[in-house]
C-alpha cells in the first residue's frame, strides 16, 4: 500500500486556494415562472489546490449546477467565483476542463481526434496536437483504441477517453460531473481505482459530483455534503486518506465507517427531496 | 442472415417479373390495344434504337442542364439561407414554420406562372425546379445547424470553442448528415418538377419527348422513353444516396 502523497493532498496543509465560491444564489427561471426553482441558496466552499472535493447531495441539490458555475459555463444569478486570482466570466479552457457525465465525446471524430480537437480549440499548436494527443490515450490504456469511433467502444473506454482529454489539456483544474454515473457498479469501481492512481501522479485540482456514497469516500480528500434543494452545505467531512488508494481501503472500517456517517446525513435530505418531487407530482 | 437477404431481392425481382409477364401476355395476345400497351418487344426495339441512334442524348443534356441549374440554385441559395435562420432563436421561430407551410403547399401549381415569366424553354423549368427543392435544403439546413445536440455544445463551450473551429469541427459534423438528407430530397424533387414541367409545357427534354411521342401515338417510343428516364433516375438517385451515405459517420 502507497501513501507517499498524503501530505500534499491534505487540505489543511495546502492553505492555497484554487477556487473560491462566495455566496453563490442560482435560481432557473425568471420571477414571473411558475416552474421557477432555487437551485443553489447562498452557497460558499473555497477547494484546496491539489485536493479531490466530492460534491454529493440529492438529485436536484444544485451539485452539478455549482459545479458549472465554478468552470464558468452557468453565470450565477448573485455570488461570484474565482479561479486563482481572476474573476469567473466564462469559460477558462486553460485554467480548467471537464468531464461530463455523457454525451461528451463527438461521435464524428475518433477517439484520438477527440483529444485533438480540445487541444485545437485550447489553441495547442498544430505540431503539438497529436504527439499529445496519444501520449494522454496511453496514460488511460486507450491507445489502442485511439482510431476507434466513440461509438465503437464501451461506456467505461468512453469515460477513459474523456479523461484523457481532460488530462492532455493541463489544466490545473479539473470539473468532473458525476463522469462515471452512467455505468455499471464494477466498471466505475474499476475506474475510481485508475482515477485515484492518476490523480496520485498528476497535481491537479478536482471537483468531483457523485451521488455514491462509497466512489466519494473512496476518491475524496473532503466531501462536501449538500442538502435538498434549495441546495446548502449541510457538512464537510475530511476523509483523510493519501492517493492513490489501495482497494482494500473500500474494506477498512474507517471507509465503512465514514459511508455509514454520510448515509446518515444525506438520508433525511433524501427523503425529504423524494417528498418534495411527490409533493409537486 | 444472407438466407434473408436473398429472399428479400427474390420477391422483390419476382413482381417486376409478374408484371412484364402479365404485360408480355396481354399484349400478345391482344387482349390489350397496342395503342395503349405497346408490344414488350417493340419497346425494346424502340429502345435500341433511341440509345443507338443517339436521338435521346440532346433531350438529356436539355434535362440535365436544367437538373443541374435548379439543384444548384436549391443548394446554394437553402444552405446559406437555412444557416443564417438558424443562427438566432428569434429567425427559426420565424421562418422556419413560414418554409414548411410553404413547403406543404403543392407548388407545381405556380408552374404555369412559371411559363408566363420565363417561357417554355429552360427558364421556366429552372425556376420551378429550384423553388421545389429549396425547401427540403433550407428545412434539414435549419434543423440540422439549429439543433445541435445540448451535450455536444456545452462541452464545445467548456473546451473554449468558438468561431470557425466550432464550425468545423463541431456544428457542421453533426449538421452535416440531416443537411445532407436534405440535399437528397431537394434532389429528387428537382428532378421530378424538372421532368413534370417538360411534359406541361416545354420544346425540349426528356419530358417533351414523352408527351411528343404519347400524342403522336407511337407509345412503343413512349414507353421506351420511360425505360430511360427511369434507369437515368435511378443512375442519379444511387449518385446522391451515396453522396449521403459517406457524409454520414454513423
Amino acid at each position: 500500500m502507497q501513501q507517499t502523497s498524503a501530505t500534499t493532498r491534505n487540505a489543511d496543509v495546502g492553505s492555497d486556494i484554487a477556487i473560491h465560491a462566495g455566496n453563490i444564489t442560482h435560481i432557473f427561471g425568471t420571477d414571473t415562472d411558475a416552474q421557477q426553482v432555487t437551485a443553489l441558496d447562498d452557497v460558499s466552499i473555497d477547494v484546496f489546490k491539489g485536493e479531490l472535493l466530492c460534491l454529493i447531495g440529492p438529485s436536484g441539490c444544485g451539485k452539478s449546477t455549482l459545479l458549472n458555475i465554478m468552470g464558468g459555463l452557468i453565470d450565477p444569478s448573485s455570488g461570484d467565483v474565482q479561479v486563482g486570482a481572476t474573476k469567473v466570466a466564462g469559460p477558462m479552457p486553460h485554467d480548467v476542463a471537464f468531464v461530463f457525465q455523457e454525451s461528451a465525446l463527438f461521435p464524428w471524430s475518433t477517439v484520438v481526434d477527440n483529444v485533438i480537437v480540445a487541444l485545437e480549440f485550447q489553441g495547442v499548436p498544430k505540431e503539438e496536437r497529436s504527439a499529445r494527443a496519444w501520449n494522454a490515450l496511453e496514460s488511460v490504456d486507450l491507445a489502442d483504441f485511439g482510431n476507434h469511433y466513440p461509438g465503437q467502444i464501451s461506456g467505461g473506454m468512453k469515460q477513459r477517453a474523456q479523461l484523457a482529454r481532460a488530462l492532455s489539456l493541463e489544466t490545473e483544474i479539473l470539473l468532473m460531473d458525476e463522469p462515471f454515473g452512467a455505468l455499471d457498479e464494477q466498471t466505475r469501481m474499476i475506474l475510481g481505482e485508475d482515477l485515484s492512481v492518476m490523480l496520485s501522479k498528476a497535481d491537479k485540482t478536482i471537483v468531483f459530483v457523485t451521488h455514491s456514497l462509497a466512489e466519494a469516500v473512496f476518491l475524496a480528500d473532503r466531501v462536501a455534503v449538500m442538502s435538498a434543494r434549495p441546495g446548502k452545505f449541510k457538512e464537510i467531512i475530511e476523509v483523510g486518506e493519501g492517493h492513490p488508494r489501495d482497494p482494500d481501503f473500500m474494506l477498512s472500517e474507517k471507509f465503512g465507517k465514514m459511508r455509514n456517517d454520510l448515509y446518515g446525513m444525506l438520508h433525511d435530505e433524501i427523503r425529504k427531496a423524494v417528498d418534495g418531487e411527490n409533493a409537486q407530482t | 442472415m444472407k438466407d434473408r437477404k436473398i429472399r428479400i431481392r427474390l420477391i422483390q425481382v419476382s413482381i417486376f417479373a409478374v408484371i412484364f409477364v402479365a404485360w408480355f401476355i396481354a399484349t400478345e395476345t391482344e387482349s390489350v390495344s397496342n395503342l395503349f400497351l405497346p408490344k414488350l418487344g417493340d419497346v425494346a426495339r424502340d429502345f435500341w434504337d433511341l440509345i443507338g441512334s443517339g436521338d435521346a442524348w440532346s433531350p438529356l443534356s436539355v434535362t440535365l442542364f436544367e437538373l443541374a441549374v435548379a439543384f444548384f440554385n436549391a443548394v446554394v441559395f437553402g444552405t446559406s439561407i437555412g444557416y443564417l435562420v438558424s443562427r438566432s432563436k428569434f429567425m427559426m421561430r420565424t421562418f422556419e414554420p413560414m418554409f414548411s407551410s410553404m413547403f406543404a403547399v403543392p407548388l407545381i401549381i405556380f408552374y404555369p406562372l412559371a411559363l408566363l415569366f420565363f417561357g417554355l424553354g429552360p427558364g421556366s423549368k429552372i425556376a420551378i425546379g429550384s423553388a421545389l427543392g429549396f425547401f427540403p435544403v433550407v428545412l434539414n439546413t435549419i434543423n440540422g445547424f439549429g439543433h445541435v445536440d445540448a451535450g455536444y455544445m456545452r462541452v464545445a463551450r467548456a473546451m473554449g470553442a468558438e468561431g470557425f473551429p466550432l464550425f468545423r469541427r463541431v456544428l457542421l459534423p453533426a449538421a452535416l448528415p440531416i443537411i445532407l438528407t436534405g440535399y437528397r430530397i431537394g434532389f429528387i424533387l428537382c428532378f421530378l418538377s424538372i421532368v413534370g414541367g417538360e411534359t406541361i409545357g416545354s420544346f425540349s427534354g426528356l419530358g417533351h419527348q414523352i408527351v411528343y411521342y404519347a400524342e403522336s401515338m407511337l407509345t412503343s417510343m413512349m414507353f421506351a422513353y420511360i425505360i430511360f428516364i427511369v434507369i437515368i433516375a435511378y443512375i442519379l438517385n444511387s449518385l446522391v444516396f451515396y453522396m449521403e451515405r459517406k457524409g454520414n459517420y454513423y
